[in-house]
């Protein structure tokens, strides 16, 4: 018997140790320096003008480069362009394109490629669409430079076109940009550092990028999402892991390089390893969100808005989703923290609640106790215990709340209805944003209060409208400032919806990876494999 | 014969209309709309209701059943909502993992639980036998991703010996191929080995009381030929049935090993397209599960009268 457990061992042993020899070097790892990179979600659309996708986002930043790109000061600073001059009545705006800007098949990055691009993204993007109500036309003056006419001056030029997350105005070849803006493009030609490798890509497995060598990076140094795009490594392998637990496991052991934002209760593991290092990518971080549904009673009443709001308390949020307050920042400034239009003017709200208010704001709206429709997240894990804080803290202002959980899709597919909560739709639920998309009040889409062309909820205010647009047209930052300031406070008056509070997910890297740049956007130029 | 199998291929049409009317009205029937997840988190109610039309979704819930079934039945299993391919295409892509891991689970579950059946049987109430029940017992009670999590720990991570994730097709790497089927396989075949070896230690234990038994022993033939050539041969009908029942179990496994597993295979684009509410592409998966699993149910039929003659179709 012992033999034969002898034998046993020594053939699974065997066997496994065959395989490993047998396994050898990956072609991939004979190519040069390979960077493996894990998202949080598959990639599935690589179409970044189409989607909002994070991932494609990301994809992008990739295979396109931008006209212009927000630095590591959030400051806007020219990238495939060179120079730019705009018109003493500020109303024409002229672009000249570096030189030796080439697409991925070889031909020159042209102004009529840039225009049409322009105009692709102006048809998708919220900024985008702004832009464009300003826009009277584009004209290419020649081979690398065109020109932007305004119908009348517009604050927000440059902020539209080095906006920095979903949907960036991603340049693509002429051909390309005049696909619909509702269909997905077939190509994935651009001008940016990596080029996307779709023979060798399989969705659902890998995504694979080989290093541009033709690309012409700026001068300067990398900064956040400006500067010289320098790649170092010969290859980049988004790897498609669903699996978070498997995500570390595998950065352990080396099997992956860089895991783009593990959870947080995972981070005391990863911690621990000596050859995994945490780096805080996005230093703006991200922000909870909680809308609420000024279609249907009782939110169709502001005094109810306002009596939800006064019962927030932003830390109770962040303690319960992120836990570690070396990853939350408590932040009255619905347009982030330390950023130029900040302001921690809320009314008295969102910081600390106030339950008697809260009560009394109800019985002023004649609250009828009817439970209020409060949907839940239970597969997107950061958002899944805003919902039960919101229950609480609600329930001690004064309301009933029927909380309802499902899986994101399903809370995804359910804010679209506008029918009353009891009727399959719903009063009230969480999500949350990248900040940077949350800078200004055009980008941040949760200020727009156009009815129904508004984000769900629907928000009605056309004091709200006037004040973005007044903030859209503004080109003092002064001025701007106060105007988003006043942006701010209108929210809070007719309770639009609550900001609730900033946190921060790191990334995960092996000790020997270094080089992250610090930007709204997990970048992979200037990135060392040593 | 002939007239059996050709029987049971036409039995399988109304199997499968059954069932493409069932996944069809569930999708339907259930909460979640593709439109909403693809236009992604900042479209508008417009932009979605654009994407609706576009992809169809408007249509009564019949008109769309007629467009799918009709194309289906001309072999045209519609386009993913997500992928951008056709589905035939993604399953083309992702049949290769699938196929792997239910091959080396199903060859390495039935190598190991059909003799560790027969020994339990053969030494009834020895230590052996009774570690055997107690394995059973605990490959059915522990779930499947514990048992993955619990062999990474020890062979991935501690031990170093082995991939923690991934997939290299056979084509490209055999030798990688092997060395990243090995922790997934294990998995998947603990429940299977306890399920059959359980199996094959009650049909065993029941044909060894069986008279021709005793007649062959009282021949003075060794153990080794009265269990390999009289016992198991007569015990292998249940084993082949539980054999064939246990392919459900291997694709309802296949979905969690692969995800835990990173293995790009069915299973996870089962998952996948689920969470995204990807209709053709779950429609056409399920169906096709459903043929796998009538057509090996077939097989298991036919092979019976290899091992027992005096079954005739």
């Amino acid at each position: 018997m012992k033999t034969m457990r002898r034998s046993f061992a020594a053939l699974a042993a065997g066997a496994i140790m065959a395989a490993g020899l047998a396994a050898g070097p990956s072609p991939a790892l004979a190519q040069g320096k390979v960077l493996k990179f894990v998202q949080n979600g598959n990639l599935t659309i690589l179409d970044p003008i189409w989607t909002t996708a994070y991932v494609t986002r990301n994809h992008g930043y990739l295979v396109y480069d931008t006209l212009f790109a927000m630095d590591e000061n959030n400051a806007i600073k020219p990238q495939m362009v060179d120079k730019y001059e705009v018109s003493p009545d500020k109303t024409v705006w002229t672009f000249t394109l570096r030189d030796g800007l080439e697409w991925h098949d070889g031909k020159p990055v042209t102004a009529e490629d840039c225009i049409a691009s322009i105009q692709r993204w102006g048809k998708r993007d919220t900024m985008g669409l702004k832009l464009m109500d300003f826009v009277k036309e584009f004209k290419a003056v020649d081979g690398k430079t065109f020109q932007l006419v305004l119908k009348e001056p517009y604050g927000l030029v440059l902020d539209s076109l080095g906006k920095p997350s979903s949907n960036v105005p991603f340049m693509m070849p002429k051909a390309v940009a005049e696909t619909d803006a509702f269909k997905q493009i077939d190509s994935q030609v651009g001008s940016g550092p990596f080029i996307y490798q779709k023979n060798e890509s399989k969705p659902g497995e890998r995504h694979v990028y080989l290093k541009n060598s033709k690309y012409k990076p700026r001068a300067e140094a990398p900064s956040g999402l400006a500067g010289g795009k320098v790649a170092k490594v010969d290859r980049v392998e988004i790897i498609e892991m669903p699996d978070v637990q498997q995500q570390v496991n595998a950065l352990i052991t080396g099997e992956i390089d860089l895991i783009e934002q593990p959870p947080h209760d995972l981070l005391p593991i990863l911690k621990a390893d000596k050859n995994v290092a945490l780096e805080n990518w996005n230093p703006l971080g991200q922000v909870f969100v909680i809308r609420f549904n000024w279609l249907v009673k009782p939110f169709d009443n502001p005094k109810v808005r306002l009596a939800a709001l006064h019962a927030m308390r932003q830390e109770d949020y962040l303690k319960a989703t992120i836990g570690d307050p070396e990853y939350y920042k408590v932040c009255p400034a619905a347009f982030i923290c330390g950023t130029p239009n900040a302001s921690d003017k809320t009314n008295g709200m969102l910081i600390k609640p106030d339950f008697e208010k809260s009560k009394a704001l109800l019985k002023e709206a004649g609250y009828d106790g009817t439970p209020i429709v409060l949907m839940q997240s239970t597969t997107l894990p950061v958002l899944t215990n805003t919902a039960p804080v919101t229950k609480s803290l609600l329930e001690q202002g004064g309301f009933k709340v029927d909380m309802q959980s499902m899986d994101w899709q399903t809370l995804v597919t359910r804010r679209t209805k506008k029918d009353p909560a009891n009727q399959g739709g719903w009063n009230v639920f969480h999500t949350f944003s990248v900040s940077a998309d949350a800078l200004n009040p055009i980008s941040n889409a949760y200020f727009a209060a156009n009815g129904d062309k508004a984000w769900f909820g629907w928000p009605t205010d056309p004091e709200m409208e006037k004040l973005r647009d007044s903030y859209a047209r503004e080109t003092d930052p002064a001025k701007a400032k106060a105007l988003a300031e006043a942006i701010q406070l209108r929210a809070m008056e007719t309770g639009q919806f609550g900001w609730l509070g900033q946190w921060y997910g790191p990334g995960a890297r092996r000790a020997n990876v270094t080089g992250w740049l610090k930007a709204p956007v997990p970048v992979m130029w200037n990135i060392e494999k040593k | 014969m002939l007239d059996f199998i050709a029987r049971r291929l036409v039995a399988i049409i109304p199997v499968l209309t059954v069932v493409a009317v069932f996944v069809f009205l569930m999708l339907r029937l259930t909460p979640g709309d593709p439109a909403a997840v693809i236009a992604g988190d900042n479209a508008t109610s417009d932009q979605i209701a654009d994407i609706r039309e576009k992809l169809g979704l408007n249509e009564p819930i019949w008109t769309q059943f007629a467009i799918w079934i009709g194309n289906v039945l001309q072999g045209n299993f519609g386009e993913s909502f997500f992928f951008k391919k056709t589905v035939a295409e993604l399953i083309a892509q992702r049949v290769e993992p699938t196929l792997a891991l239910a091959t080396c689970t199903l060859l390495f579950a039935v190598s190991v639980s059909v003799p560790i059946g027969v020994l339990a049987a053969y030494r009834q109430g020895s230590l052996f036998d009774r570690l055997v029940m107690a394995f059973a017992v605990m490959g059915f009670s522990v779930p499947g991703f514990v048992i993955g999590y619990c062999l990474i720990y020890i062979f991935a991570i501690e031990l170093g010996w082995l991939p923690v994730q991934g997939y290299t097709r056979i084509g490209v790497n055999f030798g990688a191929f092997l060395e990243r089927m090995v922790l997934p396989s294990l998995t998947l075949s603990v429940g299977f080995i306890a399920l059959i070896s359980r199996i094959t230690r009650a049909s065993v234990l029941e044909v060894l009381n069986e008279d021709y038994i005793r007649t062959a022993r009282a021949k003075g033939l060794s153990n080794r030929v009265v269990l390999m050539r009289h016992a198991l041969r007569n015990a292998a009908v249940p084993i082949l049935t539980v054999i064939g029942l246990g392919i459900a179990i291997l694709i309802g496994g296949a979905v969690v090993t692969e995800s835990v597993f990173g293995l790009p295979g069915l299973g996870r684009l089962t998952v996948e397209a689920v969470l995204s509410r990807d209709f053709p592409t779950i429609q056409t998966v399920i169906l096709m599960f459903s043929v796998v699993y009538v057509v090996i149910n077939l097989l298991i039929d036919i092979s019976y009268t290899i091992f027992d003659p005096r079954i005739r179709y």
